[in-house]
C-alpha cells in the first residue's frame, strides 16, 4: 500500500490547491500516472476515494479521473529512445520492485538498450503528478 | 503539480527534532558521526529515526553493520529497526549497485523518500547528508524547514575551506547551527577552532583519532565502546543531547 501515500499527496496538494482558489467544492481532480512508477491503478483509486471524504474541502464522488502516460527514456550517449515496457522483462522483481517506490533506480538497475550507456533520462511518465482540479466557487 | 511536496510536512510532524549532520567535504566522518549520535539517542531511551541521504555513497548501513533489513508497506514505506533507530537509505532500492545519477534525479529521490516513508513518532530523526552544498542540502533545507545542522570537519585546512563556505551559505539562510565538530585530530591545534568562532559558530570539541575504530565498523556494541564514542558523548553533552 505504498500508493496511499502518494494518493496522499494528491489529495492534500488537490487541497491545497482548491484553498488558494477560494472553492468550496472540488469536482474534478485529474492525475497523470507514469508508467515507470507501476502504481497499482485499484489501491490508488480507493485511497483517492477513502482519502477524499475526510478533507476539509468537499471532494465530488468520482471526482478522479486517472491517465496513463507512458514513458520515454532518452539516452544521452547514443541519442536513442525507448520506453520501459521494452525493457521490464529484462529486470528482475525486485529491480522492478525498487523502480516502483523510487524510479530514479532505474538508472541503477537498466542500461540504455542500444548502446548500453548508464547515462540516460526520463523524458516522460516518471511518477504521478497532479494535472489539473476543477471545482465551484 | 508537483504533489509530493504537500505531504511532507504530515509525514514529518510527529519528530520534534531535526538534525542534519554534515560538511562542505567528503571523507571527515559525518556518517560516522550520524550513526553514532543515532546510536547515543537510541541507547539513552529515544525514540530516533536515520536517514542516510548521502545517494551516491550511502554508508550508514555499513557502520551499523545493517543487512538483511528491507523496509515494509504500509501506506507508504515503514523504516526497518535497527539497533534501536528506525533506519532509511537508498541503499534499499539500489542493492549496492553504483548510483549514476544526476542533480535532478536527486532531487526527485529526495522528495520521494521525504513523501513516502512513514517515520511515525521520533523524538530525533538524524539525517547523515553528503558533503557540500548541492542538491540534497538544498533540498534539506527547502523541504525540512525545521532542521537543525550539525557541522563536521578534519583539522585539515583543505577541509575548512570547505566547511567554511557551508557554516556561511547556512548562516546566510538563517538555519539553526549547532556548531562544529573537529573529527580526527592527531595533534594539538587551535586552528579550527579559530576560524569557527572567526563566524561565530558554536566550536563543539574535539574527537580524537582512534586507530581501533575501523575493527567496530559494522558492529554498533562494540561502536559504543570507542574512544570516538566517548569523545562525542562529552561534546554531545554541550548541546543537550
Amino acid at each position: 500500500m505504498h500508493e496511499w501515500a502518494l494518493a496522499e499527496s494528491i489529495v492534500l496538494a488537490a487541497v491545497e490547491a482548491a484553498q488558494k482558489e477560494k472553492l468550496t467544492k472540488i469536482t474534478e481532480i485529474v492525475v497523470r500516472i507514469g508508467e515507470l512508477q507501476q502504481i497499482e491503478k485499484e489501491i490508488f483509486l480507493f485511497a483517492l476515494h477513502e482519502l477524499a471524504q475526510s478533507q476539509p474541502i468537499k471532494i465530488k464522488n468520482n471526482a478522479f479521473q486517472l491517465k496513463t502516460e507512458k514513458s520515454t527514456l532518452q539516452c544521452k550517449t547514443c541519442g536513442q529512445s525507448w520506453k520501459f515496457s521494452d525493457m521490464k522483462k529484462k529486470l528482475k522483481s525486485t529491480e522492478s520492485e525498487s523502480i516502483h517506490f523510487i524510479p530514479e533506480v532505474v538508472f541503477v538497475h537498466a542500461r540504455c538498450p542500444h548502446c548500453g550507456s548508464p547515462d540516460f533520462e526520463i523524458t516522460k511518465g516518471r511518477g504521478v503528478v497532479l494535472s489539473s482540479i476543477k471545482g465551484v466557487r | 503539480m508537483e504533489p509530493r511536496t504537500s505531504v511532507i510536512g504530515k509525514r514529518l510532524k510527529n519528530i520534534k527534532r531535526i538534525i542534519a549532520v554534515a560538511s562542505g567535504k567528503g571523507g571527515v566522518g559525518k556518517s560516522l558521526i550520524a550513526s553514532s549520535l543515532a546510536l547515543h539517542l537510541a541507547r539513552n531511551g529515544y525514540r530516533v529515526g536515520l536517514l542516510d541521504l548521502d545517494l551516491y555513497g550511502p554508508s550508514s548501513h555499513i557502520i551499523l553493520g545493517a543487512s538483511d533489513i528491507v523496509p515494509t508497506e504500509e501506506k507508504g514505506i515503514v523504516p526497518p529497526t535497527v539497533h534501536g533507530i528506525s533506519f532509511m537509505s537508498i541503499v534499499f532500492f539500489t542493492e549496492e549497485k553504483p548510483s549514476p545519477f544526476r542533480g535532478a534525479d536527486i532531487s526527485n529521490i529526495i522528495l520521494e523518500l521525504l513523501a513516502i516513508t512513514q517515520w511515525g513518532a521520533l523524538d530525533f530523526l538524524i539525517i547523515d547528508m553528503p558533503p557540500g552544498i548541492g542538491d540534497e542540502t538544498l533540498d534539506v533545507i527547502r523541504y525540512i524547514k525545521n532542521s537543525e545542522f550539525l557541522v563536521v570537519t578534519t583539522p585539515s585546512k583543505v577541509a575548512m575551506g570547505a566547511v567554511g563556505k557551508l557554516l556561511k551559505i547556512l548562516i546566510e539562510l538563517k538555519k539553526p547551527l549547532l556548531g562544529v565538530i573537529e573529527n580526527m585530530t592527531m595533534k594539538s591545534s587551535s586552528f579550527i577552532e579559530e576560524e569557527v568562532k572567526r563566524v561565530n559558530v558554536r566550536y563543539l570539541g574535539k574527537i580524537r583519532f582512534d586507530e581501533t575504530l575501523e575493527d567496530a565498523i559494522g558492529k554498533p556494541d562494540r561502536l559504543t565502546k570507542t574512544n570516538v564514542m566517548k569523545n562525542l558523548t562529552e561534546i554531545l553533552q554541550h548541546i543537550a543531547l
